[in-house]
């Protein structure tokens, strides 16, 4: 038990230093966007990673939650006048409800028939955004107030750097804690056999709900954040690509993997970023980044490549 | 050990050179910085706005480029996606130190571009239709399309000169579809129509037959305008031929002013009008008329340098380089301010979309003698004699 404390102590301060030193490095605030882009990512991803990777379920609507976060804090303080910070809150409560009703029915189903649902979920989420033009702007988009705190206007590539890699650190946080739990051991039984779960005792329908709605307000309050960073917010951000964007995060990085989740999104957020000098071929590398490091890493870049040191250290 | 130092002698000078010949390099180049959706759903716009502008760059380049400086591109590609398109932006302000931004492919990304150009004083030209683009009026951001609103007011014009005022409209919900109806409902009083019938479609449904029905039953539709872009809009044209609509008169919008609109919808785009670019009918504009010249050279250098049809998103680009380039030159400055100020006083600019006078209230600077009314003949566009 000590062990493992000290391990996820570790991993949570290398991030903490991670996050304190890079600042020191970067050029321009243009970094300090990328990064911040990135932790908002990562921030989903690791929730995505919660339900995908520990208690073995799937969703292809994941955008969906994060949709309902970035415009709840666009649309209560505009047509609402709601305070921004109740805003995100207010966004992150619906998102649990709705996944908590939708959720029941839904994950009774299994594999593709889940996969298929939770698709249905965010297409349907995306369409009522773009058609419900009156409250969403529609598909062009809507501007979102800027967050204010203690009369603190929170704005700008540097502050917002700080604040979205504190939310990391605390999602990673309660990820780290989520995964020593008897509900994170419960998500494990459920991630290898469901039966075998039942069988011991775990409540197989209440566990995965809770997965569920856990990953739900994690996406709700990383779009929740992503739309007070950029002052503006368009459907797209709910959109099928955007869930699958999610999907490929957590996968590339890892399956399970807390700390898989945050390089997912270090490699799939820069990576278009550098690739931009290659102009033309820079859809087809980064394809061919994706697919090559899919075949050579097969469980993801941080359990692949951690197994690969471990086997090292003991031959 | 004294090779050594020799060695960090000259070491130390010619990274000292090396730095000094970068200065110079970058006092004889200015950048200018470009964001486009040459990749994705809206790459018919993106594509022919990056050729355009690679092309004239190169061109003005060749000629001595402005003020004695050469121009530097720099051109991302949002792939359509608005929070990629805001990434770039702060690159192009804060890594790439751009004087000045020609972009901005969809109103979407152009939105979500604007704070950053606001906040960093860099002057942005914005190559997407919609008014709320320019409408509340910001200090930094200009637009060279003509705005949605004016093509509604161009079509309720012809409609009033024919003596046709209740409409029915069935509209695309994707974004142009969705604002352009929005700005239709609004403008419609003022040219005394009345809005009967107001039906949409999805913009990727590939039938409109239940939505016309629905408009050819209501009693009374004098005429139907479908504001939309894309393939829409050819569909909803076959369908309108299909059910033997085309007693009543139909307008399509400027969004589907390219040569392939005409050849998707085929013989059931015969008799349809729309508001277009002077671009679009180059070679019928009489001499006389003041922008023959800059399109027919600019339809030339595009179909030569790309072996592609010109597209009047092409001529957008143009127009807001020219913009750009013409206030470099009467600031004769790389200062951002003053090239700001400059480009709001552009007046009588002849561009492909229109003849441009800016002004502190106006940052288009178009007004309804830009549209020309088209109608497709023959299988291909012809000037609507005004009066008719």
């Amino acid at each position: 038990m000590g062990a493992l404390l000290n391990q996820r102590f570790l991993t949570l301060a290398v991030l903490a230093v991670v996050i304190a030193v890079l600042p020191f490095v970067f050029p321009s605030s243009y970094y300090f966007r990328v990064a911040s882009l990135v932790w908002v990512s990562a921030l989903a991803a690791i929730g995505l990673n919660i339900l995908m990777g520990q208690a073995g379920q799937v969703s292809l609507g994941h955008a969906a939650f994060f949709g309902i976060g970035a415009y709840a804090v666009a649309i209560g303080p505009t047509h609402l006048g709601i305070p921004p910070w109740a805003a995100l809150l207010i966004g992150a409560a619906l998102s649990a409800v709705l996944a908590y009703l939708v959720g029941r029915p839904i994950l009774r189903l299994k594999g593709h028939y889940l996969a298929i649902a939770t698709l249905g979920l965010g297409v349907l989420v995306a369409l009522v955004i773009s058609t419900e033009s009156g409250w969403t702007g529609g598909p062009d988009g809507m501007p979102v107030e800027r967050l204010t705190l203690f009369g603190w206007r929170v704005s700008g590539s540097y502050t917002w750097y700080w604040v979205t890699g504190a939310l990391l650190l605390v999602g990673t946080w309660i990820a780290l804690n989520l995964d020593e739990t008897p509900t994170g051991r419960a998500f494990r039984a459920l991630h290898d056999s469901e039966v075998a779960a039942q069988v011991v005792g775990v409540d197989v329908a209440r566990f995965k709900l809770q997965a569920f709605v856990i990953a739900a307000v994690y996406a709700s309050i990383a779009g929740s954040a992503l739309a007070f960073m950029n002052g503006f917010i368009n459907p797209d951000q709910a959109g099928f690509l955007h869930s699958v964007e999610l999907v490929t995060i957590v996968v590339l990085g890892g399956l399970g993997s807390v700390v898989g989740s945050i390089v997912g999104a270090v490699v799939l957020v820069t990576l278009p970023q550098a690739l931009t000098m290659f102009h033309e071929y820079e859809h087809l590398l980064l394809g061919l980044i994706i697919v090559v490091s899919m075949i050579f890493m097969r469980n993801g870049i941080v359990p692949s490549l951690s197994g690969l040191f471990l086997r090292r250290a003991r031959s | 050990m004294k090779s050594k130092a020799t060695f960090k002698t000259l070491l130390v000078a010619s990274v000292m050179a090396l730095g000094v010949s970068q200065v110079a390099l970058a006092q004889d180049t200015v950048k200018i910085g470009s964001v486009l959706s040459v990749t994705g759903p809206s790459s018919f716009l993106g594509e022919p706005e990056d050729k355009t502008l690679r092309l004239y760059v190169d061109k003005i380049n060749a000629a001595g480029g402005v003020n004695g400086k050469k121009l530097e591109l720099v051109i991302y590609d949002d792939g359509g996606d608005a929070n990629k398109a805001r990434t770039f932006a702060t690159r192009l302000v804060e890594d790439d130190e751009v004087i000045a931004m020609v972009g901005g492919t969809t109103t979407g990304s152009t939105m979500a571009m604007i704070p950053v150009f606001e906040d960093a004083k860099v002057p942005f030209i914005s190559l997407a239709g919609a008014i709320e683009v320019i409408d509340p009026v910001r200090k930094f951001v200009f637009k060279t399309p003509h705005t949605d609103k004016m093509a509604c007011e161009k079509i309720f014009e012809d409609l009033k000169k024919r003596n046709l005022t209740k409409i029915g409209l069935v509209s695309g919900t994707d974004g142009f579809g969705a604002s352009m109806r929005a700005q239709c409902v609004k403008v419609a009083p003022t040219y005394g129509m009345q809005i009967i019938a107001d039906e949409n479609y999805g913009p990727r449904d590939s039938d409109m037959t239940a939505q016309l029905t629905k408009i050819k039953n209501t009693a009374g539709v004098q005429a139907v305008v479908n504001p939309g872009f894309g393939q829409g809009p050819a569909i909803v044209t076959r369908n309108y031929a299909q059910l033997g609509m085309n007693n009543i008169p139909f307008y399509q919008s400027h969004g589907v002013a390219s040569k392939s609109f005409i050849d998707l919808a085929g013989a059931a785009a015969e008799g349809v009008r729309l508001p277009a670019a002077a671009l679009l009918v180059g070679d019928k504009l009489p001499e006389s008329d003041p922008q023959k010249k800059v399109v027919t050279e600019y339809k030339q250098a595009y179909e030569s340098a790309t072996k592609q049809p010109v597209s009047t998103f092409g001529g957008h680009a143009y127009d807001g380089l020219f913009i750009l380039v013409e206030a470099m030159k009467r600031a004769n400055s790389t200062e951002s301010q003053k090239i700001r100020d400059e480009i709001e006083k552009t007046k009588g600019f002849v561009g492909t979309g229109g003849i441009v006078n800016m002004s502190a209230t106006d940052h288009l600077g178009l007004d309804l003698s830009a549209f020309r009314m088209l109608e497709i003949k023959g299988g291909d566009w012809n000037l609507v004699a005004s009066g008719s």
